[in-house]
């Protein structure tokens, strides 16, 4: 099987999609001859035409609002924003619009689309390129949001949102793309939408994350295994709708939860996966439900210190699990 | 407001010279009747403390119609705001479909009750579900309008996986306020209008007022349509107190569209004599020597005026087109009435489609 980057796998399935399916088109800045600032649509406005990769007006509030238009005209969007801190603009169309027409139309309009975004720290990026947005999507009914963590996933769940007739926020963990490589089929394959899913084994506690940070989770759990403490890692994949079941289920095993974000502490996901365990999951606790996320300040600073303090990072990770497990 | 009116403006137009037969431009009237006796019905039943709410679309009536009719029913995309009682039902809503809407029963086609009513949404008329924060719907009609473009872009590919696709595009009509061309999405849909000759025409009802801001406080510009230029499309005005003259220049703009030439923005002038809705006092920014010469430019008593010239209406028949009317309204409202609420539970869903059910393909 090939071996491939996050990046390539996430071209991959808009390529194989757009192969399949005539109705599907991607609308976004730079996306057409130049193939996305990140490179993912690379090649595809030579491969398909300028009316079915189509270079948008820098304004993202219309790329959304266009992508909602052709759904409900019969399309599959897929609407790139360039990075996840420029969806501010299009966030009325998105939360007020898309998430909401099919509830809104007593079920008869519903808007099949994707929103791809990158997201997440540790480029360099400062305030503006470096942001996570997924709490305040997260929380609309209407939306599902997904982020996947390797290229795999990335690859299944792509395609599942592609053919969703729902719209769905598909985040990328940018730091990744290239980062973070693994086997990906050749072919059509799907990774359901909805499923969070156990990447290692382990009995003294979980940690729950996603994304960079889910990458981050593993090698802390390999650190501390060195310690013999065994660590249970999943990967969420789909924030909403949550899968509290594998959440319960993991915590149930192994009594100890930490839920490692990049965004700001304060009502991130992690505060939901932290709800439902309070909620939930009291009876299998033996000890705080822990969170480890980025501080409560309004962005990722751009010097390289001040970035490294902000971002968990696996060290940090690994002091977090050994703190969770003395307890 | 914009131009002094002394008197009622005569209709000036001939409907034939319009290409309009005279069963139409009575339909028109008949349709603008039954719009203002609706409305009216609508606002004495929240008065009454029956139902909560009414936002009212008289004296928006003459854009409407004048709108609905340049289209091709049926086939042709409409999105459009809440004061588009008359181009919904001059479109082939029933009374009675309003109503439901109006008291939050079972069976309103629009939102299932779920949203307050004049959120028009009619899959079988094209009529698209509309929200609340102004202007959405133009990005989002401008989408469509692109949809349709693509589908004539990318005929061989669509055909050869079983999608038909018509031999015309259809024209997308959308409306809004004059308000709503102050917000962000106004602007971004004319770009994309301009950008790639849509087949769009942005019709903004001005009506001189969002709630209480009067429109010299809402553009410099003396005119919406001056707007267009900037955008490379077409822009135009029209009296909207004038059906006739309503058709006419929507029904240029969707020819154009048509064809291929363009988005159109129009600008349909008209005056709100009523309160924005039922939860506003207009007494708080507005004098009334200002309302009462506002509604000279009504549009029921102009076409009214019009088909009494023209030898198409007597006195007679206006009384049996009355009666009926008031009929038609007092069996929508005893249907609404006796109609039972949703379920309390009906609340939960549906949050999210489990299949696919958006698009026109194919006549």
């Amino acid at each position: 099987m090939p071996e491939k980057t996050l990046i390539e796998a996430i071209r991959e399935a808009i390529d194989e999609e757009m192969a399949r399916d005539p109705r599907v088109f991607v609308v976004g800045e730079d996306v057409g001859p130049r193939g996305g600032v990140f490179r993912a649509t690379m090649g595809l406005w030579q491969k398909y035409g300028e009316w079915r990769v189509i270079d948008s007006p820098l304004a993202e509030l219309s790329i959304v609002a266009i992508g909602i238009g052709a759904a409900l005209n019969g399309f599959r969007p897929i609407c790139e924003i360039q990075f996840a801190d420029f969806i501010h603009p299009a966030f009325n169309q998105i939360v007020n619009e898309a998430a909401r027409f099919f509830y809104r139309s007593g079920g008869v309009y519903n808007v099949p689309m994707v929103i791809r975004a990158p997201y997440g720290g540790g480029i360099s990026g400062g305030l503006y390129h470096s942001q996570s947005v997924e709490a305040f999507f997260a929380h609309v009914p209407g939306l599902k949001v997904v982020i996947p963590s390797n290229p795999y996933d990335a690859k299944g769940l792509l395609k599942a949102a592609i053919r969703d007739p729902n719209p769905v926020l598909f985040f990328e963990p940018k730091k990744g793309y290239r980062l973070i490589k693994g086997e990906v089929p050749e072919g059509d394959y799907i990774v359901p939408i909805g499923p969070a899913k156990v990447t290692r084994e382990g009995s003294d506690l979980t940690v729950f994350a996603y994304g960079m940070m889910h990458y981050y989770a593993l090698q802390a759990a390999e650190m501390v295994a060195k310690e013999g403490i065994d660590v249970e890692v999943v990967d969420l994949r789909t924030l909403a709708p949550v899968d509290k079941t594998t959440i319960l289920n993991s915590v149930k095993k192994t009594g100890k939860a930490l839920i490692v974000y990049e965004d700001n502490l304060t009502l991130g996901y992690g505060a939901e996966v932290a709800a439902i365990l309070a909620e939930e999951g009291f009876e299998y606790l033996d000890g705080p439900v822990m969170r480890l996320a980025g501080p409560d300040v309004p962005g990722v600073p751009f010097s390289p210190p001040m970035q490294d303090f902000f971002m968990p990072s696996p060290q940090k990770i690994a002091e977090a699990i050994r703190r969770l497990a003395r307890y | 407001m914009a131009v002094e009116v002394k008197e009622f403006l005569p209709i000036t137009q001939r409907h034939e010279d319009l290409g309009l037969s005279d069963e139409t431009v009575l339909r028109m009237y008949y349709h603008l009747l039954l719009s203002r006796r609706l409305d009216e019905r609508c606002w004495v039943l929240q008065r009454q403390g029956r139902v909560p709410f009414h936002i009212s679309g008289i004296a928006h009536e003459g854009i409407g119609v004048g709108a609905a009719y340049a289209l091709r029913k049926g086939f042709d995309i409409v999105h459009p705001y809440y004061r588009d009682l008359a181009l919904s039902i001059a479109l082939g809503m029933k009374p009675v479909e309003f109503m439901l809407a109006l008291y939050g029963k079972k069976g309103d086609p629009h939102s299932a009750a779920r949203q307050m009513p004049s959120h028009f949404s009619l899959c079988h008329l094209n009529i698209i579900s509309g929200s609340s924060p102004v202007a959405t719907q133009l990005p989002q009609a401008a989408g469509i309008a692109f949809a349709e473009i693509l589908k004539q872009k990318l005929r061989p590919q669509l055909e050869a996986a079983g999608f038909r696709v018509s031999r015309e595009m259809r024209v997308v009509l959308t409306s809004t306020g004059e308000g709503s061309t102050s917000e962000g999405d106004f602007h971004e849909a004319l770009n994309w209008a301009g950008i790639y000759r849509l087949p769009l025409v942005v019709l903004v009802h001005n009506n001189q007022y969002a709630i209480s801001v009067p429109v010299w406080k809402q553009m410099a510009v003396k005119r919406v349509a001056d707007r267009a230029a900037a955008y490379g499309i077409h822009g135009a005005v029209a009296d909207g107190g004038n059906v006739l003259e309503v058709y006419q220049v929507v029904k240029e703009a969707v020819d154009r569209a048509r064809a291929g030439e363009g988005a159109t923005l129009i600008e349909a002038v008209t005056y709100r004599w009523t309160p924005h809705s039922s939860d506003d006092d207009d007494r708080t920014y507005r004098t009334r020597e200002e309302v009462e010469q506002g509604k000279l430019r009504d549009p029921l008593p102009r076409l009214r005026d019009y088909l009494y010239r023209r030898g198409l209406l007597t006195q007679r028949e206006e009384d049996e087109l009355e009666e009926r009317v008031r009929a038609e309204v007092d069996e929508a409202q005893r249907q609404a009435e006796e109609a039972p609420y949703p379920a309390p539970e009906e609340a939960l869903a549906p949050v999210f489609a489990t299949e696919d059910r958006s698009g026109w393909w194919g006549e």
